[in-house]
Order: structure tokens, then sequence, then C-alpha cells
């Protein structure tokens, strides 16, 4: 568990850190629907080049970004493996009752490179951005939705408490687990119905003390005065500025080469 | 049952950013019956290092015996050494989880493959030992007790697998003063009647000067010194700096001796320094 | 400086809902503006329930609670009475709210919707007030219990309010942690003049206030000044309390008829007291 870097922040000072958490996540977004838009290999030249300077302006190593990739190492070659023996075409090689096809290699490897760059992304933003930046961003882009009964308040609430609890809970989680295996439990072996049974003696103590975490944070929050999003200010207002007008003109430059790639090859 | 560790090391998450080096150079012998307090600041070790000792954690570097033999990664001697030695986690009333107190007692041995009436048998005997009512108590919810009791049935939940030795962290954290005293006592009880041999992970110094024969002193991931109580905290000075203290008393007369009191700094409990000052002021008045 | 508030029980009584028995009974009391008051009590006793009382998370079944002359049982005051009396809970994990220290402490002037220019000051000054500055950028699961406590006090005094309730603020602390948070209080008190409710187990502690209040079975029992109260130390032993270890010797010294003087409470005191006699 400790392993996983998805989703984990990595503070620093960066041109890509100072970004407004609202180009971040737009910008993630576009790029995300790019790398859909893209139909053939060359197409990727744009956006591996533009998260690839994104990765080097942000000062983040490309190992340890790379190492996020490790725990959906499995989904990547699912996704691979399934393309490559589903799509019929020219057959490569017989294996039982699947074709290894070229069409299918071909579509499996694009799927398997999309994935990864679609990981990369979203990895690049949470590592960059604070998850309370990130909240902020979320409740400030949903704010016009609140007219049509969005809760976009709660929702970044939610959002900042879950964020500030996956730590507590995770360490919890391993104490309890630790603790039940110092009294015999067994969470690694057995089939998979005995594996859902050994796992009760760790999320009943997990689940009462998550309940009362939050009996305590609620009475905590409102001996705090919290009273919902009416009238609420914030500390940090976001702002927009130069540095987020530019990063949209330089995003703008690789998207409209990704689409014009479509129709080119 | 004897604990020899050997060199131990121990780094959480190696290679990535968050590396982090809890502790080093471990060298401690724990001999079979002795009672042994480890102290030191929070942060300091000493979770990672008891967590070792029943292979909960695995050494990154260094060894560990038990009664002789290595801990080694095999599951099946895992689950031996977990039983023969008994780890009761801070706040371990939060580990409860089944519907009775009995049943959540019976979770250890039941673990063990043991007979029915075998696991009853264990089940009696544990709780009478962390003085709760078998008769009484067992068919309740460990939820409707109050948090003293739960943390008992918690501990009888590990004695129950009975373990040659016993290893509490801060067993009376959070408690009353009445609920701490009659925890202490009640390992002091088993101590004698079982003869266990028993480490105290402790933040209070007044507990273990009165409980332990042995103390380790851990700072900043080594053992930077073993000894007796009375010898541990005559330094001061350097259990301070260390983040931690001495006893009221002892500190007391310490501070007399600097005035240039002809007064004894092995003192631990309120009972030996009445009797010191009661020797002075004796001398006093017959001078 | 401002005076600060004041709170005031009248003939207070509690009981949970679905218990069958009173929670508090018959509390009458006045905490006086900058007092300091340490109130302890064996677990049950009614401690916890009272502070939560004094801050308006409860309403009294009967009786009435003041804050600075305002009824918690109005409705329409609730908020300016947690504000003015804000307060400290004993888990420092469960208090706090946002992953990043000053954005925690921006939580309760944010709630009562100050502007950011003006919370960014008050945060800087709470900061310094429990020596957290550098800590501003940090996330508060990196931190020590003692210094997630002090977050924890610099969110309320960032509601700049009078009185500052903490109930038992340091029972899952270590000592290093203890004494920060006790340092702290005291400099509350002291500097800011607040006035300081503090619910304890540690004598030790409690040996620090102006007056004592000792509670058992929902009332209060015992309450004077420190002095007072820990020179009865066969008393509070029967209540399941501890006496420092100070106080204990010299009640063992009375025993043994010798003179000490009552109000002696801490180490220096006892040894010039010894220094003298022997």
């Amino acid at each position: 568990m400790r392993e996983i870097t998805i989703g984990q922040f990595i503070p620093g000072n960066s041109v890509i850190h100072r970004l407004d958490p609202r180009t971040k996540i737009i910008i993630t977004f576009a790029y995300m629907i790019l790398l859909f838009v893209l139909n053939n290999f060359y197409g990727y030249i744009f956006p591996v080049s533009f998260i690839a300077l994104a990765i080097l302006l942000s000062g983040i190593s490309v190992r340890y970004i790379l190492k996020g990739l490790k725990p959906l190492v499995f989904i990547i070659t699912l996704t691979f493996l399934l393309n490559s023996f589903m799509i019929k075409g020219r057959v490569i090689y017989e294996l039982g009752p699947f074709d290894i096809t070229y069409e299918g290699l071909s579509q499996g490897a694009f799927m398997a490179i999309r994935l990864v760059l679609l990981i990369v992304g979203t990895s690049l933003l949470t590592l960059t951005t604070s998850p309370i930046s990130l909240t902020d961003g979320i409740e400030r882009l949903l704010s016009p939705f609140k007219k049509v009964g969005v809760p976009a308040h709660e929702l970044a609430m939610m959002m900042t408490i879950a964020l500030r609890f996956i730590p507590t809970l995770l360490e919890e989680t391993d104490k309890i687990m630790k603790a039940q295996m110092a009294r015999g439990a067994d969470f690694e072996s057995g089939n998979l119905i005995n594996r859902a049974k050994n796992l009760v003696p760790l999320l009943v103590p997990l689940f009462i003390s998550a309940f009362r975490r939050a009996d305590d944070l609620a009475m905590a929050m409102e001996a705090r005065c919290y009273r919902g999003g009416e009238n609420r200010t914030r500390m940090k207002e976001l702002k927009m500025t130069a540095l987020d007008v530019s990063t949209y003109a330089i995003f703008m430059v690789f998207a409209v080469g990704a689409i014009i790639s479509r129709f080119m090859w | 049952m004897s604990i020899d560790i050997k060199n131990l090391t121990h780094v959480y998450m190696p290679n990535t950013p968050f590396e982090s080096t809890a502790i080093k150079n471990i060298n401690w012998t724990v001999k079979n019956g002795e009672f042994w307090g480890l102290i030191g600041h929070t942060g300091s070790g000493k979770s990672t290092l008891i967590q070792h000792l029943n292979g909960l954690l695995k050494p990154t570097s260094g060894e560990i015996l038990i009664d002789g033999k290595s801990l080694g990664g095999k599951r099946s001697s895992l689950k031996a050494i977990r039983q023969k030695v008994g780890l009761v986690f801070q706040y371990p009333e939060h580990q409860l989880f089944e519907e009775t107190v009995e049943q959540d007692v019976a979770f250890g041995p039941k673990n063990m493959g043991l007979s029915q009436d075998e696991i009853i048998k264990r089940v009696k005997e544990a709780m009478e030992l962390v003085g709760l009512s078998y008769k009484e108590v067992k068919s309740k919810s460990p939820f409707e007790l109050s948090g003293g009791q739960m943390r008992r049935v918690a501990i009888a939940g590990v004695l129950a697998m009975k373990p040659q030795i016993l290893i509490l962290d801060e067993p009376t954290a959070g408690l009353d003063p009445r609920g701490r005293d009659e925890i202490l006592e009640e390992i002091v009880d088993l101590k004698q009647k079982q003869n266990l041999t028993i480490i105290l992970v402790s933040h209070s110094m007044e507990d273990v000067a009165k409980l332990v024969d042995k103390l380790a002193v851990m700072y900043r991931g080594e053992i930077v010194s073993q000894g007796t109580p009375r010898e541990i905290f005559r330094d001061y000075k350097g259990l301070v700096e260390k983040g931690l203290g001495i006893p009221q008393i002892t500190e007391l007369m310490i501070k007399l001796k600097e005035k240039g009191k002809n007064v004894s700094q092995d003192i631990l409990t309120v009972n030996e320094a009445k009797a010191e000052i009661m020797r002075l002021v004796r001398g006093k008045s017959l001078a | 400086m401002k005076i600060a508030a004041e709170i005031v029980a009248l003939d207070v009584h509690y009981q949970y809902a679905g218990g069958n028995s009173l929670a508090l009974e018959n509390i009458n009391l006045k905490i006086k503006p900058g007092e300091f008051v340490a109130i302890i009590g064996p677990n049950g006793s009614g401690k916890s329930t009272l502070a939560k009382l004094f801050n308006g998370l409860f309403a009294p079944t009967k009786g009435d609670i003041l804050v600075d002359g305002l009824n918690t049982k109005n409705k329409d005051d609730i908020w300016e009475i947690r504000r003015k009396a804000g307060m400290v809970f004993q888990n420092p994990d469960n208090q706090i709210v946002a992953t990043i220290v000053e954005e925690d402490v921006a939580f309760g002037p944010e709630n009562l919707g100050i502007p950011s220019e003006q919370i960014r000051r008050r945060i800087k000054e709470a900061l310094r007030i429990v020596e957290l500055t550098d800590f501003a950028d940090k996330a508060p699961h990196l931190l020590s219990g003692g210094q997630k406590q002090r977050v924890a006090i610099a969110g309320i005094l960032a509601m700049k309010p009078d009185c500052i309730i903490l109930d038992e603020p340091t029972a899952m602390l270590d000592p290093v942690g203890r004494k920060e948070v006790i340092t702290t209080v005291k400099k509350l008190n002291q500097d800011e003049g607040k006035t300081i409710v503090l619910i304890t187990h540690f004598m030790e502690e409690a040996v620090q206030a102006d007056r004592v209040l000792v509670m058992e079975k929902g009332q209060v029992v015992m309450e004077g000044r420190p002095t007072e109260i820990f020179s009865q130390v066969e008393k509070l032993k029967k209540l399941g309390l501890d006496v420092p270890q100070v106080t204990e010797l010299a009640f063992q010294l009375r025993t043994a008829e010798i003179p000490v003087r009552y109000d002696i409470l801490t180490v220096e005191e006892m040894v010039d007291y010894l220094c003298q006699l022997i």
C-alpha cells in the first residue's frame, strides 16, 4: 500500500505547480479527450511531446512517474492482450483458438500507449497540485452549475475530507491488520470466499473507527462554526495569470497539431 | 523464551522520495523471564522495533533470534512465532470486532486450530487473568463495555494464545488514573503467575520506574542505552535532551543532591524518597 | 486588551437522549474572564459533557449556560457563542479538516465569512502564537501529536475567541507533546489574556491552573485553588485520581509528623523547602 504513488502530491514551486488548478484540470481533461481523438501512431508525437515538456518543467523525476504505472501494469497488459487477440485480420501466429493478427497487435499497442499516456497525464496533475487546490479548482469549475442543483461546495468538502483522511485510514488499516495478524489472522491465503470472510476482522474495526472519526469530525467542524457553503469566504482566491494564458496557448498548438495529424496520415 | 537482536535495520519505502530509516543497528538481548521497559520519544522507532519481534515486519538487514532460532520468512514458522510472541498494540480495543466478548477473545485460539474445549478453557483463563468475570461478561458485546474493560478484552485476546513473551505498546494510553493502575497491576500479576517475559513500551517514567527490571532507551532509531531504571535515570539531562524525562520524585532527589544535600540519587518511588528524607531529618535532629 | 468572556452555569442538568441517569446534575459555576480553570475527574464523571455545554454543542436539559451573557439555548446566538468559546478536542487527528496546515487554520475564519486578506493575517498571527509558522504549508498527518494539537489551537485562535475550552487535549500525546500543548495553553492565558477551561487526567497540568474543579458522577465535588485541592491527597485518591509525586511525598512526610507546608506543588518548591529542613 505504501508503494502506490498515484494520487500523491509532491510539493514544489515549478511552473507547473504554480498554475491555477482550474487550468491544470481543464488542460488535463482536454489532453484526455485529445488522446481519444487520435487515430494513428504518428499523432502520439503531440501528446507525448506535450506531456514530456510538462514533466520536464515540473521537476519531477521520470522514474518516479513511471513507478506510478506499476500497479496498473496488469490492466495495461490486459488491454494489450485483449486487443491483440480479439481483432481479426492478417494472421501472424495461431495460438489454440486465438489468432494473433497484425491488426490486433497494432491496435493493442495503440490502446496500451493511450492508457499509459492517460495515467501519466493524470498522475502529473495530482503530483503537482495539492489536493486542496484540486478540490478548490473543481468547486470553482462546478459553481456555475449550482443553480441547476449541483452541490459544488458539498462535493468539494467531501473530497477534501476524504483526501485528508485517506492517509489516516490507510495507517489505521495497516495497524488493525497487523494487530489481527498478531492474533493469528491470515489475510493472504485461502480461496476467494475464505479470503473475503477473513476480512471481517479487518473491516468491522475499520468501519467502527471511521464512523467514530466522522462523528468527532462533525462535532469539531460544528464547534468551528461550519454551516455549509453559504456566506463562506475562502483564504485562497484563485486567479488566472499570464502563466495560465500562455499554458492554454501552448496546449492549443499541440492540440491543433494532433487534430491535423488525423488527416495527414 | 529469549530474544536476540543482531544489527537490525529497517528502512521504510526504500528507493522513493519518502524513504526513511526507522531503526538502525539495533543490538538487544532479552533473556527468559525478564521484564523490560522500552522508552523513547515518538518516532524513535519503538513500534517498528517491536513489530519485528513477531515477524510483522521483516528486517531490511540484520537478524532476530527467538530462542536461538532465526526468524525466517516461511509462513508456517511465522504463525508459530506469533503464538509465542504476543503483541498488544496501542489502543488494542480498536481491533475488537466480534459480536460477543467470548468470541472475540476466542479469535486467536481459533486461528491456532485448537479444539472447542481447549478454546473455551483458554478464553476463561485469559479473561480471569485480566480481571474480567467470564460469567458476567462473556455474552456481552465488546462495544457496550467501558474503555478500560474493552482494553482488557483486547489484552485477553492476546493472552488466550498463551504467549511466552508478551509485548505491550503503551497499554495505559488514554485511560484515567484508576484504569491505568488496574491494568498495570494486572500486568505485574501476569508476570508473577505466568512467568512471562515482558516488554513494556511506555511514555510514563513513573510507571516503568515502578515496574520493570531493565530499561532500553531509543533515540532516533537506535538503542542508545540499556540498564536498570536506577542506572538509566541517573542521566537526567541526557534523557531530557532525548525528549524523555525521569520520574518527578527522582528529579527532586537529583536536584537536592545538586544543592549539596547528601541524598541518594537512586530513588524511584515516593516511599524510597520518604525513607531517605527521614534518614536525613533524623540525622540532623541527632546532631 | 479586551476583557475575555465569562461563562456561567445556572443549575445545569443534562441527560443524554436514551440515557437513564443524569450525566450532569445541579451544576452551578462561574468562570471569570481571564481565568485558567482546570477540570479533573475520573472517566464518566461528566467533564467532557460539561465542556460541550459551554460551547453550545449540547443544550442543558434543565438550567442555563451563559457565555458572555449569551444563552446557549438561543439558536440565533449559537454561532457567536461558538466563536467566543472555541473548543479543542481530544483526538488531534479527528479535528483537522484540511490537508495543509494553513488551510486548516483558515477553516474557522472562512466559516465566519472573514475576507481573504484578513484571514491570511489571522493565520499568520495564530501560527506565530502556537509557534508553528514554519509548518504553514505542511501536511497535518506528517506532524507530531503535539504539533497537530497546536494546529487545532491555532484554528480556534484564528476565530479570535475570548475563551478556549480544551477537552483532554493531551490524553493521546507523549510527554513532549503534552508539554508543548500545556506551554501553549499557559501562554494563551498569560500573554493573550484568553480564558482557559482545561479538562485533563494529568494532575501536573491541573496544578498550573488558577482554580481546579473536581467532578464525580455528574457533580462538582471539590473546588478551589490547586494548593487547596491537592493537599487533600486521600480524598483525591478515593475518587480514583492521581496526585503528583511531590504532593504525595508532602502527604507522606506529614504523616511522619514533618510539617510540610500545604502550598508546595512543584519540584522546585519542594527542593527549596527540603533544603531548609535537612
